[in-house]
């Protein structure tokens, strides 16, 4: 519902052209809607404690490096966190590549902080910090139970 | 008589027009066989990084891209200047290296950021996941490698 609201309010903004150097007209619609973009993504990355931009989903992952971050988490017991399907909007794929000042996708937040993309996460889990990690965040790893019953 | 005559007063511009057309060559693929980008990203990592070992790998053939593509990549720097860095800053900094061509037709880059000590206890080249078709008509993927220069607003 929320979204629909924004949506329309974005929809009857006027349009009001911006003096730019060049001769370049941006209109003032495309300008609220990306600051809109940002500023949703400020809220959607405090909202969880975990949130994935991937494309696809964790259901259906539709790129290798995002299904990676999505195994890795399902291998720390990490289920219930927020993932956002890029592929499915290109202004939250463009928007939060300059919201996180990162290139490529996937991207996870933890506590509202950018963690990093695949290769970090991958690295966090091979060197044990991931499970300190995500204790920081109050989320016991599932590998803490399956090294205790091994041993 | 006339119909031979014609024939052979037929003009060559003419004639060769009517002969199998050219094929126009896709424009992210360098006629050459080199690879512009690869090279690219070689050099500007060695000028910023000045690492004591580089290595490029191009895996577009990994991916649902169209052959000869320089559209993926995977880096491994090893570097005494990652010294005392986190993993993001390691890679903030290769991906600050790289600003022109992640904005352009660099699609994706996996990357090891290492220091000397790290490389010398672990010398292995990560691997990367199995392509899950993401790129196949995804039309961002497209415009990349048709695009010469940098954009901004293209990216992953």
């Amino acid at each position: 519902m929320n979204s629909l609201i924004r949506h329309s309010a974005r929809c009857l903004r006027s349009v009001v052209f911006v003096a730019k150097p060049a001769n370049v007209a941006v209109p003032g619609r495309l300008l609220c809607e990306a600051a809109d973009t940002q500023k949703d993504l400020g809220e959607m990355v405090k909202k969880d404690k975990v949130v994935v931009f991937m494309k696809g989903t964790p259901a259906q992952p539709m790129c290798g490096f995002s299904n990676a971050v999505v195994q890795i988490l399902r291998m720390h017991g990490v289920d219930n966190y927020a993932a956002y399907n890029v592929l499915e909007d290109q202004e939250l794929r463009q928007g939060v590549k300059l919201f996180s000042n990162w290139p490529t996708i996937p991207q996870v937040y933890f506590n509202g902080e950018f963690v990093g993309g695949c290769d970090i996460l991958l690295q966090m889990h091979q060197n044990g910090d991931l499970v300190d990690e995500l204790k920081k965040l109050g989320i016991h790893s599932a590998l803490l139970d399956s090294e205790k019953e091994s041993k | 008589m006339f119909p031979r005559l014609l024939r052979f007063a037929t003009p060559t511009s003419t004639r060769l027009t009517l002969t199998r057309p050219l094929m126009p060559r896709p424009p992210h693929m360098d006629p050459e066989g080199r690879r512009p980008v690869e090279q690219s990203i070689r050099t500007k990592l060695s000028e910023s990084l000045c690492p004591d070992h580089l290595e490029v790998h191009n895996e577009s053939h990994m991916h649902a891209v169209p052959p000869g593509s320089e559209s993926h990549f995977r880096v491994l720097v090893v570097s005494g200047r990652f010294e005392g860095l986190s993993l993001l800053q390691r890679h903030r900094l290769v991906n600050e290296a790289l600003r022109e061509e992640l904005s352009g037709r660099v699609h994706a880059l996996a990357i090891q950021a290492k220091t000397p000590q790290q490389w010398e206890g672990n010398p292995t080249l990560a691997k990367s996941p199995p392509c899950m078709g993401g790129s196949k008509g995804d039309h961002t993927v497209e415009e990349k490698l048709k695009a010469g220069g940098g954009d901004p607003n293209l990216g992953s």
